[in-house]
């Protein structure tokens, strides 16, 4: 356990050493993630002039939601996207073997290796607008619904992470590169705004079949100490299955590279 | 096959097909082709078996795309046999486990591992992190590959920044960090200038003496093969067909020996043609292709019948003759 933390810890400091490499670019990249937030609130805060709401959304509970996905897209730039793009390849250059034949596990190697310090203000941001919203609306905190809502990110996060995963292992047969990323990325931003905003038939469907639901909207009411127990556990159910799906299909998508590599 | 305790690389009956779908030119062939999938079997190594001891450097010889990287890769564990065994120290590679990996290595001369914009020095400790080595085990481990390695500060300049030779020393080092017993080497030496190429190779006879580590490898480079592997093992479209020292495979790919004579004076080429066959005649220099066993007696009528300054004799060079192999496909 401790060396798969210590790997974590160099890979990651090794990361933040070669995006040093060029400032520049890691400049560009802050300035875009900061674009791209004011742009949502605007849009938001369009939806609220003259006093709709959204669903039975006040302005301020939407901000959470926004929140909870400027956090979520933060990890998603910081962790999932550097490491899971690369994926496909690792794959066409033929260096996944190098990835295989070391004593770890390997989809832990392939999740962690990279990290995008890129993404960090947006996670402090989403955070901070989080609990700015929460308490604009007049939430009172208690231990119970902090605890609630770091449980529901953490569902949401491994439910993103293995939809990603799951699609970035399936490169093992489809070589080459194919935007995947948009897709998820489309996906997550079904999550901006409150699921009861959309139509029933939608609702059902970014709840069972899409988990949406759980990327955004249940960790904003859990913070606004809105959600329901049942489905928190119905969340862990969900995220595991995800998350153990994503696992059994790695080791398949293997079984498929190592009898068929050359 | 009787397993003798003392082999650590036994490679029985080993082979591997891969399936690839049969598929027609055109849209119709398309059609067909999704609906009526035909498939059937290319056998990338066919029926190899062979024994490996401990300590023992062997090269893999094939023209490209006879089997030689699918042999490798099954040893390693990368890729399933079809049928038959293999087993590398007690282990089964494919399933790959934590222990068999901590033995092995691999180093593919065409890929690397080391991180592109950082120095070498990173990616080592990154390594030595995930085989679980201490900081203070990976220093000791470093200092004493990089000595014989001849890399000093190029391990903490950017590896983007290191000449291919340098990189590739470094990426030796990088595979070698966990102190591996078997090295499993998929052309090495590629791209390397002449001088390169001689350090990485006097590095690997140092490492093999030193450590008793077993290595195999191949390459496209004779002279690696010539100065680093007692046996070599000939690969041949998927078939084994040579297993053995190289010495011998020079005697059976060619039962002649060169001889080359400098005469004081020009002869014409008729004079010559009844001591052997005629590789070469310019002036005053002659090369003979003489069969071994008629060797003394043509050295020394020469030497009776010509007024000869130097005279010479030796194999004809070995990648030649293994080009000729791979051309004709058998060996005599």
């Amino acid at each position: 356990m401790q060396r798969y933390f210590k790997t974590i810890r160099l890979f990651w400091s090794t990361a933040f050493a070669s995006q040093l490499e060029y400032q520049l670019n890691f400049l560009i990249e802050l300035l875009a993630m900061l674009g791209t937030l004011l742009g949502s609130v605007f849009i938001l805060s369009l939806f609220f002039t003259g006093g709709r709401q959204l669903g039975d959304w006040t302005w301020e509970s939407a901000l959470v939601i926004q929140g909870v996905y400027t956090f979520l897209d933060g990890l998603t730039n910081a962790l999932l996207r550097p490491n899971l793009t690369e994926i496909v390849n690792y794959v066409r250059e033929g260096t996944l073997d190098y990835v295989l034949l070391k004593p770890m596990d390997s989809q832990f190697l392939l999740s962690v290796k990279k990290f995008s310090f890129a993404g960090l203000p947006e996670i402090i941001l989403g955070l901070s607008i989080v609990f700015w919203a929460a308490i604009q609306s007049g939430t009172s905190f208690s231990l119970y619904s902090l605890f609630v809502f770091i449980i529901s990110l953490f569902i949401g996060f491994v439910i993103l992470y293995s939809v990603w995963f799951l699609i970035a292992a399936s490169s093992i047969w489809f070589v080459k590169t194919w935007n995947a990323t948009e897709v998820l990325r489309a996906l997550l931003a079904a999550g901006r705004y409150p699921i009861s905003a959309y139509p029933v038939i939608l609702r059902f469907i970014f709840t069972l079949v899409l988990p949406v639901a759980f990327l955004t909207t249940f960790p904003a009411e859990a913070i606004l100490g809105e959600l329901k127990f049942n489905i928190l556990f119905f969340g862990l159910m969900l995220s595991s299955l995800f998350f153990i799906f994503s696992r059994f299909f790695w080791k398949f998508a293997l079984k498929h590279y190592t009898s068929a590599s050359s | 096959m009787q397993n003798n305790p003392s082999d650590l690389i036994v490679v029985d009956q080993l082979s591997k097909y891969y399936r690839v779908a049969n598929k027609q030119p055109g849209f119709k062939g398309t059609l067909k082709h999704f609906f009526d999938r035909k498939t059937y079997d290319v056998p990338a190594v066919t029926d190899v078996s062979f024994k490996i001891s401990p300590g023992e450097i062997v090269g893999f010889l094939g023209a490209n795309g006879a089997g030689k990287t699918t042999l490798l890769k099954m040893m390693c564990g990368l890729i399933h046999p079809s049928t038959g065994l293999v087993d590398v120290g007690g282990f089964s590679p494919q399933r790959r486990q934590t222990a068999f990996l901590k033995e092995i290595t691999l180093v593919m001369g065409q890929k690397q591992q080391l991180i592109w914009d950082l120095p070498p020095m990173d990616s080592l400790y990154v390594n030595a992190a995930v085989y679980g080595l201490s900081d203070n085990e990976a220093k000791i481990r470093i200092n004493e590959l990089a000595e014989m390695l001849e890399l000093g500060e190029e391990l903490t300049r950017p590896v983007r920044k290191l000449s291919l030779g340098q990189r590739m020393k470094s990426e030796i080092l990088a595979a070698l960090l966990h102190k591996p017993s078997v090295l499993f080497l998929d052309e090495p030496t590629l791209g390397l200038d002449v001088n390169a190429q001689a350090r990485v190779r006097s590095f690997l006879s140092e490492y093999n003496k030193r450590t008793g580590a077993t290595i195999l490898l191949t390459s496209h480079y004779m002279a690696d093969i010539t100065a680093l592997c007692p046996r070599v093992i000939c690969i041949h479209k998927g078939k084994l067909f040579y297993d053995g020292d190289l010495d011998s495979l020079a005697i059976s790919l060619s039962p002649s020996r060169e001889v080359k004579v400098e005469l004081k004076t020009p002869f014409s080429r008729d004079q010559f043609e009844k001591y052997g066959e005629i590789q070469d005649l310019n002036d005053r220099f002659v090369c003979l292709l003489v069969s071994r066993d008629k060797l003394t007696d043509v050295v020394s009528n020469l030497l009776t019948d010509f007024d000869i300054i130097d005279l010479e004799i030796s194999d004809p060079p070995i990648d030649q003759l293994i080009g000729e192999l791979f051309i004709k496909g058998e060996v005599n």
